[in-house]
């Protein structure tokens, strides 16, 4: 089975993040920026269908330059090879646009399965296996818990607010996968080495076909107009409890009127 | 006043959502709410009165198995072609897993410009939208096509405004490709009657500090005592002490509840991401260097197994 895998590098959410004050899109420079977490598990997944099923898995990821870290991070785990859609134009593009390049890419990379975490610890917009699917007119089956490959199909456990579904598509289909369904190995020594030398290609613009007027601000479907940063909380009153905490929090949560 | 377009969260269970009625509310700012329920045979009719108390002029019905039995594809189509019709003011969803993958394919069919996680929206189309975990307020415009955003729940406060809606009956004509994720199965767990986790006006929620999964009947009894939903630590979680759907953090749920009560709860980042727009936030933990501290209105530093039966019994008491 060929699988692709999206990859996106994100700024580290463990650590402080910003908006740019000059163009309003994520501020990359001054971040330490890593692989979005919910990919790890998607390149597991993907993995673990290749050691059962065979076939390839190759990284797909659409940034700028310095995102080739988080492409040789990724394939250290273990996937083939890797494809960096790579174009100064596409800076400041909205997910539409987004999902159009990608989509581009998909095309060209003929995939039966694309995996991909279920959001980005950046955006948090959860729209891009959906956007994919509609563009290459796949199926979708997203925010999986379980994933189980028969042949060509697929089948999906799938948490809802109400307990969980069971979906099924058959390949080629797009799925999005959350924390819960596998644990993503540590790179070993062997892997990282062998990252540096696996292929990693690069597509611009041209080579997929799309315009640069269609992506980056002038092909944006939508505009941050201002950002401020919001106050940080301020902690309240703290107590130690001395045999009265529970009482004394009582008394707190009545003055709020929540008692 | 043109159409504004809600397109309605409900559940078998318990009805039209409450973000649905927060939608409706915030619609009725914008113009005329119209409401979209696409579902199985039937389901426009259960909802109908909830969808007018709260000041839906017009109830557009789609209702199929081709619906119901798939995952959000035909519900985008059937939506699309809606949008095309009556040239909406401004279309609505939810801002939870379904909300975001309709409005995902319809950015897609219309060529249109999508905005997720909004707390307002303006006449003018200005949303407003909460980002990293909290931190940033940003404020966005959808630069072609209509607002097409979805609306995180407990933004808006639902207002009732009685409405009698007149229902029309939209014609389902979807393609084979919207048909190619099949639902086969439907599995409801959720708990007893606690409200759900994302609209709850009061949240309970446990770390590592709970210590296993029997003493999250302590949290869960502070929780029905207050009304409030439970909620747990990935800490937790990952530590199997409570089920993942009721997470709150950067990888679960963000809730942003009237009251948060966070026990045995250290504050790391990955939480906090979750939950850091609470209103007033309570915090019980035994280190009190801990960060939850640091967000906390009200800290008890001490015996979560001390602290938690005494205010429950003082809440028994009082009631």
């Amino acid at each position: 089975m060929n699988i692709v895998v999206l990859v996106k590098q994100v700024p580290d959410s463990g650590a402080d993040r910003n908006l740019r004050a000059d163009d309003n899109t994520v501020d990359r420079g001054s971040a330490n920026n890593v692989i979005n977490e919910m990919d790890e598990y998607a390149i597991e997944e993907a993995l673990k269908i290749k050691e059962a099923h065979g076939g390839e898995v190759t990284i797909l990821t659409m940034g700028p330059d310095r995102a080739t870290e988080s492409i040789r991070k990724a394939l250290s785990m273990g996937p083939d090879s890797a494809v960096h859609v790579l174009d100064d134009a596409l800076h400041g593009s909205c997910a539409v646009a987004t999902s159009k390049v990608l989509a581009a890419a998909l095309g060209q990379l003929g995939a039966d399965l694309v995996i991909c975490g279920a959001e980005s610890t950046d955006g948090r917009v959860q729209v891009m296996p959906h956007m994919l699917a509609e563009r290459l007119g796949v199926a979708a089956l997203t925010g999986a818990r379980k994933l189980t490959v028969d042949g060509g199909t697929l089948t999906v456990e799938r948490q809802t607010e109400e307990g969980y579904e069971v979906v099924t598509a058959s390949t080629p289909a797009v799925v999005s996968v959350w924390d819960t369904i596998n644990e993503p190995r540590y790179p070993s020594f062997k892997g990282i080495m062998a990252a540096k030398k696996k292929p990693v290609r690069t597509l611009s613009l041209a080579d997929l076909g799309v315009a640069p007027t269609e992506v980056g601000f002038e092909g944006a479907t939508s505009a941050v107009v201002e950002h401020t940063r919001r106050p940080p909380r301020s902690g309240g009153a703290k107590i130690t409890d001395e045999g009265e905490g529970g009482v004394k929090l009582v008394e707190f949560l009545a003055t709020e009127k929540f008692v | 006043m043109a159409e504004v377009l809600v397109v309605v969260e409900a559940t078998r269970e318990f009805g039209v959502k409450k973000v649905t009625l927060e939608m409706l509310t915030l619609a009725r700012e914008l113009g005329t709410p119209s409401a979209v329920v696409l579902g199985g045979a039937g389901a426009a009719e259960a909802l109908s009165a909830k969808l007018g108390e709260y000041g839906a002029e017009k109830i557009y019905a789609a209702e199929s198995e081709e619906i119901d039995g798939h995952l959000v594809a035909p519900k985008a189509t059937v939506l699309a072609e809606l949008v095309n019709r009556v040239q909406p003011a401004a279309v609505l969803l939810a801002s939870a897993q379904e909300g975001k993958e309709i409005a995902a394919r319809l950015a897609v069919k219309l060529d249109n410009g999508i905005l997720t996680d909004v707390v307002s929206l303006d006449a003018d189309g200005t949303a407003t939208q909460v980002a990293f975990a909290g931190s940033t307020i940003v404020k966005s415009k959808v630069t072609k096509g209509l607002p097409l955003v979805t609306v995180r729940p407990n933004s808006v406060t639902p207002t009732p405004a009685a409405a009698t809606p007149a229902v029309e009956q939209l014609t389902v004509a979807v393609t084979d490709t919207d048909k190619l994720a099949r639902v086969v199965e439907r599995v409801a767990e959720q708990k007893g009657s606690r409200p759900e986790l994302t609209e709850a006006g009061i949240v309970v929620s446990g770390g590592r500090g709970v210590g296993n999964a029997d003493n999250f009947k302590l949290v869960e009894e502070l929780a029905d005592l207050l009304g409030g939903a439970v909620g747990a630590s990935r800490a937790a979680v990952d530590s199997g002490y409570y089920p993942h759907q009721f997470q709150v953090g950067q990888t679960g749920k963000t809730v942003s509840p009237q009251l948060y009560v966070a026990l045995g709860i250290s504050g790391a980042i990955q939480h906090r991401a979750g939950m850091q727009t609470s209103k007033t936030i309570v915090a019980v933990n035994k280190d009190g260097e801990a960060p939850i501290f640091e967000l906390a209105d009200y800290g008890v530093v001490g015996d979560l197994f001390k602290i938690v039966p005494q205010a429950a019994e003082e809440i028994r008491k009082r009631k």
